[in-house]
């Protein structure tokens, strides 16, 4: 991905691996802006949280914008003060990892007329077709409009991130590009970029386009 | 593309609830096991079904009673603390003999502890759901998958002795994303002709109670039940051996503790060391006899717990401790590591039994 605007919001259903790709895109984006912020404005979700890359992303040089909860034993769906930095901040370019579905997104609400009045935003659905609420084009879209009601800010693209975490093969990606050009024509908005984990990534080359490699989180289990 | 789908551990459970035939829902929300009260607040009115949010536990554990009573397959879901408060409606649907389904996504105890993983109900539900003499069949997945499946099974063993299943998971288990195929295969519930479900006329009333007035029908119907439940500690234990067959040294875990327990009896292995692992899936019945086997064969016995050590006592009562039994553990929210495993293994392998 380049040409990276002021925010960059990660929206989609709950559970379709958007901190994964937050963690990524965040990666990414520090190799061609240095002032580079990643942050977590999920306030439903209490695991596997973006904290959980903390070390690995401040050692990046990257801005770590998180409730100082996330990922503790207190659940308490706060929103870090330092939030406003995001939309304030007019050197710092920052990924926004927000919550699954409607009830997610509604965290964004707070932001929301800063940044479409600001206008230099890039607001993504990610979508796994995977997952058992999302299994076709009319559902998803379902999910984004229920999103866009939410936060009050509109789509501007969609991240295919089809996969079936570790057992994912090449064809499962490959079988979801239909699926992801079915959204992206119902919706009117391009398909951004799929991605896709790493090892996969070199199988894929010349069959799917905008192909972005994801190093996956690590995890202990 | 397979058919599996990328799925959480909560949402498995409600998933496969709704292919078991579970059309009434009941809860109230409490992390880590929001996830399937919010699954069936989105599906149930899409298929006919009653998805309610309770104003406490007590209420949804008591709406529970009504429809298993109506003869319907119903469930509740909490975690650690919401459990405690249904304690009693736990005891009155065994005192009443319904059948129904109960998740418990464990968190860390005691009080209301904190959001992370925990074991630490173990003696909860195989021992103390509430008061009085009963039991509930107590079942405990190791992946995404088994969470459906057991979630089914739970509903088939609820229905074919008339008492409660329990899920017994963790939060782990619940929030962790796996790929499940849900072409499960589900039995019909049985005739149930003792449903308070109208008499048409037809027949006599059929009561629902947990009172009895008079102490030796109180007795009979003690006995009776501990009958029933000899049949299923004879008939329905469930439990997966891994690497058992040369091994010196047996862990004991189930749960998200016999994951962690896999990956360091591989690591053992390759160090040669010959350790295996017996993961009971049902915690009631216990797997008692496979243990007894075994402490003819080992050395000696490693309880890998998220606890501080609860199934450890089933195990040294099982094996009539014959060998030795240690504990491996942490609580409070935290997993051990599969270093930390390994590290028992080691122990006991030079004889350091403690």
């Amino acid at each position: 991905m380049k040409n990276f605007k002021h925010i960059t919001l990660m929206c989609g259903h709950y559970g379709s691996g958007k901190t994964n790709v937050a963690v990524n895109l965040a990666f990414e984006l520090k190799k061609q802006h240095e002032n580079t912020a990643i942050a977590d404005l999920d306030i439903v979700n209490p695991y596997f949280r973006t904290r959980d890359s903390e070390k690995e992303l401040t050692d990046a040089g990257i801005r770590v914008i998180c409730s100082r909860y996330a990922g503790t034993n207190l659940d308490a769906p706060a929103m870090p003060p330092e939030m406003y930095a995001i939309t304030e901040d007019k050197t710092m370019k920052t990924i926004v990892d927000v919550g699954g579905d409607d009830r997610g997104a509604y965290a964004l609400g707070r932001l929301s007329k800063m940044i479409t009045d600001e206008g230099d935003y890039e607001m993504l659905m990610v979508i796994n077709r995977s997952r058992p609420l999302t299994r076709d084009a009319e559902s998803t879209i379902e999910v984004m409009r229920e999103i866009e009601a939410a936060c009050r800010i509109p789509f501007t693209g969609i991240v295919n991130n089809t996969n079936l975490g570790r057992e994912t093969t090449a064809e499962d990606v490959l079988s979801s590009i239909a699926y992801a050009e079915e959204v992206s024509a119902l919706s009117g908005l391009p398909v951004v970029m799929t991605t896709v984990r790493e090892d996969i990534a070199p199988s894929l080359e010349g069959k799917c386009s905008n192909v972005f490699p994801l190093k996956l989180q690590n995890n202990l289990i | 593309m397979s058919d599996k789908v990328l799925m959480k551990g909560n949402e498995a459970i409600a998933e496969a609830a709704i292919i078991a035939g579970c059309r009434h829902y009941f809860g109230y929300p409490i992390t880590p096991q929001t996830e399937i009260a919010a699954y069936m607040a989105k599906r149930m009115p899409k298929i006919g079904g009653c998805f309610l949010q309770a104003e406490s536990e007590i209420a949804a554990i008591n709406m529970v009673y009504g429809v298993a009573s109506a003869g319907k397959r119903v469930m509740t879901s909490s975690s650690s603390p919401g459990i405690s408060l249904k304690g009693e409606g736990l005891s009155y649907m065994a005192g009443a003999d319904m059948p129904c389904l109960v998740v418990n996504v464990q968190r860390g105890g005691p009080g209301l502890g904190g959001i992370q993983p925990s074991q630490s109900d173990y003696f909860q539900a195989t021992k103390a759901g509430g008061h009085g003499d009963f039991r509930m069949i107590v079942l405990a997945p190791a992946s995404v998958q088994e969470m459906a499946e057991l979630t089914v099974k739970g509903f088939e063993l609820a229905d074919k002795y008339r008492m409660t299943s329990m899920l017994l998971a963790d939060g782990t288990m619940g929030q962790m994303m796996e790929p499940v195929a849900l072409d499960l295969e589900v039995k019909p519930a049985p005739e149930k002709p003792w449903a308070t479900n109208g008499t048409k006329m037809q027949r006599a009333h059929n009561i629902t109670n947990s009172l009895s007035l008079v102490a030796e029908e109180l007795e009979a119907l003690n006995f009776a039940r501990y009958e029933k439940y000899a049949e299923i500690e004879k008939n329905e234990v469930m439990y997966e051996e891994y690497m058992m067959d040369d091994a010196e040294i047996c862990i004991a875990a189930f749960g998200i503790a016999s994951r962690v327990s896999r990956n360091a009896i591989d690591e053992a292995r390759r160090q040669g060391i010959k350790v295996g692992m017996i993961r009971p899936i049902t915690l009631w019945p216990f797997p008692a006899a496979p243990f007894k086997a075994a402490a003819d064969k080992v050395k000696s016995f490693i309880s890998v717990e998220l606890s501080m050590g609860q199934m450890i006592e089933d195990v040294r009562l099982a094996t009539e401790c014959k060998k030795p039994v240690t504990l491996c553990n942490r609580v409070g929210g935290m997993i051990p590591s599969p270093e930390q495993v390994l590290e028992a293994i080691i122990k006991a392998n030079n004889g350091g039994a403690n």
